[in-house]
């Protein structure tokens, strides 16, 4: 099975992967005094590899250290030619496929079928921030899991 | 100079309450009147004649001209280039920003460079990939998409800051638009993703071409079970296609335009196969008229903008509208 | 006064800025420096560069000083060029792809604006938006090739043609060095050769390195082929002339000045006294095209320094 194949794979499986990152997540965000007694500094090059071997083969995912997965219905963003993380450009073709890639499925494509799948498939409807193209290369897990166990440890404060 | 300095079509005017912008169209689309824009085919040129000359036909039938940001992934003169021009003679424009030659650094400036030109329109579009033009070695941006691109101008506006929160002392005073394309897969994310835009700022609405009506009028539809035809101006795009040959090549060569084979049909069947396209093109501005939720049409007369004028006329959209007053003041007055 | 090579008219069909005469003419230049306000209006621009009118023979707008979004130096130069100031426009690689770059050419030229000044751009890192994406399609000397070609073939990269074509002096920045046994101005030969018409350097405050340096690139046959117009300006106070040495790459303020200023009374006065000195000595080093006043946010000191310099009664008569 080639990387595309995969990709598509995890798409049409969305919910599944839904429900495992929600589990990973719950543990990872848990985990955060752990991760703060061996360093967060200390973690990022390890983890930062194993992520990106993991979801490498699942997604393509190009670390942009900031995933929008979960409200792309597992279709990564960043394999969008175009970069494009709120939603299709104007070009998508009749049959579905991209653009630019005229070999490949629209990743909004994708994603919408994907999100359509998922317990919290509204999350498309999320306006996303643009890229803040500084985090490149490091570890989202490890993001979510300091800013998410920042937001719990004040009860009234906001993540980020 | 071939434009009387004194022909001012009026844009900016004076502010008006609850207006985001000093445009003409703003008032027209509040109004409820059915508004036309078109848009101008940037020249290939140093010449600022060329751009007063295709704007002069144009302005005389619209009430707001689009300057294009290298669509097609072509460059031409810039849409900040031509704006400074057109807003100097007095014209009201929608300035095109695309996301595909600029990162946010130089889009913001770009944002407050138009509106200190006296701009009151911005469109924002993600923009056709490199790989459409004639120069597809060319670095493609995207550092924000078309609707962080949205968000980005409004808190500009309504925050009066950029986005690194560093403040602004002048907002830009402008009318904010996005584009749609209800004729692209995925369709039943169409109207959605219309509702995201304007959730990220988007006032107005201007489609890709639109030569599928029943397609139009699903996705109009949709558009209305979400209210958005309420929360936001749509105009549809609409041309006339000049043979079939042409409407075959838009087909495969414009990203994102789509055309039956009927239309086509109807094309290859005529005597005169450019009349036929003009025909076509007023019955379907008549045909969207209808449509509820609809506020306008955009017409993109790709190298026929002889046509436009008669088109429109010919449609009767714009018959009872009064008469536009004449500038009073120099165009150069009311900018400074 | 020097006389040029370069006087001899290469291009007598274009139309020529006021710029490019008084260089071609031999007159000694004076550009300035401004950069564009955080307003959405135009009003902040001439406030700002307004009072350069008549004193600066061009003056430079800034792209994104900083790796900072200001006004765009487009819009900025448009509304000078309207108001009788001629614009040099700074075009940074940082931010534009070339599609963006010579659209922004044809805008440029159909707006008055004559002079275009290619520079790399400050790192984003160093502004205030580091997440920004840095865009480095072309380098500037590809800019500089593509401006050229624009203007004197009428054509895009890709051929495809432009009418009418562009006028534009094409600029270049450059910074004097102390030049040691060997060296040779490669890098400015390298942007000669894209199609510089001039150059306008970094800070140069040390007129024996200037003398040093002009010598060994008129031993290249540089002289002869661009104009160098000098960067200068008023130091406000000996604390700045100090942060400038420390965080001003490749900046030396000679010792000797930075103690003219720790001495002085009105530090601000004697620094803009230095600046209309040190512009009469530039005027009289051969080799030396103009020279090229900044003082950020401080336009106001710039007029004033060349109304004293009185280097503009001087001309000979246009
Ligand atoms: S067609 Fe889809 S994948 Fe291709 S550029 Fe457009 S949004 Fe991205």
């Amino acid at each position: 099975m080639g990387m595309y194949a995969v990709r598509l794979w995890s798409v049409r499986h969305s919910r599944l992967l839904e429900s495992f990152y929600q589990g990973f997540e719950r543990i990872i965000v848990r985990l955060d005094p752990l991760w703060k007694r061996i360093g967060y500094e200390r973690l990022e090059q390890p983890v930062a590899a194993v992520e990106r071997q993991v979801k490498g083969l699942l997604f393509d995912c190009q670390m942009c250290g900031q995933c929008a997965l979960s409200s792309t219905g597992m279709s990564c963003p960043m394999n969008c030619p175009k970069n494009l993380r709120n939603g299709p450009c104007g070009g998508v073709r009749a049959n579905g496929h991209c653009e630019v890639k005229p070999e490949m499925k629209c990743v909004w494509v994708k994603a919408w079928e994907g999100s359509q799948q998922m317990l919290e498939g509204k999350a498309i409807l999320d306006v996303q921030k643009p890229v803040d193209n500084t985090l490149k290369g490091h570890s989202s897990w490890l993001r979510v899991a300091r800013e998410k166990a920042g937001a719990r440890a004040q009860p009234e404060g906001r993540a980020s | 100079m071939i434009v009387d300095p004194l022909y001012d079509p009026g844009d900016p005017l004076p502010p008006l309450p609850g207006h985001s912008s000093r445009g003409r169209l703003e008032r027209v689309l509040r109004s409820g009147k059915f508004a036309v824009t078109a848009e101008l085919n940037p020249p290939d040129s140093a010449d600022p004649r060329e751009v007063f000359e295709r704007a002069l036909v144009l302005s005389e039938v619209c009430d707001a001209i689009n300057a294009t940001d290298a669509s097609g992934a072509n460059t031409h003169m810039s849409s900040v280039g031509i704006c400074s021009l057109l807003t100097r003679a007095g014209y009201a424009v929608i300035m095109q920003i695309s996301c595909r030659d600029r990162n946010r650094i130089a889009i913001q400036g770009d944002v407050l460079g138009a509106a200190a030109m006296g701009v009151s329109n911005i469109l924002c579009l993600t923009g056709d990939g490199v790989q459409a033009g004639d120069q597809p070695g060319a670095k493609p941006v995207f550092d924000l998409d078309s609707t962080s691109l949205l968000e980005t101008i409004r808190t500009m506006r309504d925050e009066k800051r950029f986005l690194s929160g560093r403040k602004i002392t002048v907002p830009p005073a402008v009318l904010l638009g996005a584009a749609a394309n209800p004729f692209a897969p995925p369709y039943d994310y169409r109207p959605i993703h219309l509702g995201k835009k304007v959730a990220a700022g988007a006032q107005f609405i201007q489609t890709q071409y639109c030569y599928d009506i029943p397609l139009l009028e699903r996705f109009m539809a949709r558009v209305r079970d979400l209210d958005l035809h309420k929360k936001c101006f749509i105009l549809v795009g609409v041309g006339p296609l000049a043979s079939a040959k042409t409407a075959r090549w838009m087909r495969t060569n414009v990203p994102g335009v789509h055309i039956p084979d009927q239309v086509i049909a109807r094309l290859e069947g005529a005597q005169k196969q450019k009349l036929e396209g003009k025909n076509l093109c007023i019955e379907l501005i008549q045909q969207i008229r209808e449509i509820e939720g609809v506020a306008g049409v955009h017409v993109m007369a790709y190298r026929q903008e002889e046509l436009v004028s008669d088109v429109i006329s010919a449609s009767g959209i714009m018959k009872n509208r009064q008469p536009r007053p004449q500038a009073r003041r120099p165009a150069k007055e009311r900018i400074a | 006064m020097t006389r040029h090579a370069l006087t001899a008219d290469r291009t007598a069909t274009r139309a020529r800025g006021r710029l490019e005469a008084v260089l071609r003419r031999g007159d000694f230049a004076l550009t300035a420096e401004t950069s564009p306000p955080d307003a959405g209006a135009p009003a902040p621009v001439l406030a700002r560069g307004g009072c350069l009118k008549g004193l600066a023979d061009a003056v430079n707008v800034t792209d994104g000083a900083g790796a900072r979004a200001h006004m765009s130096a487009l819009a900025a130069a448009a509304l000078l060029a309207r108001d009788g100031i001629e614009p040099v426009l700074q075009f940074t690689m940082r931010d534009r792809n070339r599609l963006a770059l010579q659209g922004d050419i044809l805008g440029a030229a159909a707006l008055g604006i004559p002079n275009i000044l290619c520079l790399h751009g400050d790192d984003v890192a160093t502004g205030d938006q580091p997440e920004a994406k840095p865009v480095y399609d072309i380098d500037s000397r590809e800019l500089m090739r593509t401006a050229r070609r624009m203007r004197d073939e009428g054509t895009f990269p890709s051929g495809r043609p432009i009418e009418p074509r562009p006028a534009l002096f094409i600029g270049a920045a450059d910074r004097p060095t102390d030049p040691k046994p060997g060296w040779k101005p490669d890098a400015l030969l390298a942007k000669i050769d894209a199609g510089a018409d001039f150059v306008q350097t970094q800070y140069c405050f040390d007129m024996d390195l200037l003398r040093r340096y002009l010598a060994r690139l008129a031993d290249h046959g540089v002289l002869e082929r661009l104009f160098v117009i000098v960067g200068i300006g008023p130091i406000a106070s000996a604390k700045s002339a100090r942060w400038m040495n420390e965080n001003l790459f490749g900046v030396q303020i000679p010792e000797e000045i930075v103690r003219r200023l720790d001495g002085a009374r009105d530090q601000q006065a004697e620094g803009r006294r230095i600046c209309v000195e040190l512009l009469q000595e530039l005027s009289e080093i051969d080799g030396v095209g103009g020279a090229h006043l900044m003082a950020p946010r401080q336009e106001e000191a710039i007029a004033e320094v060349i109304a004293d310099s009185g280097l503009l009664s001087r001309r000979s008569a246009a």
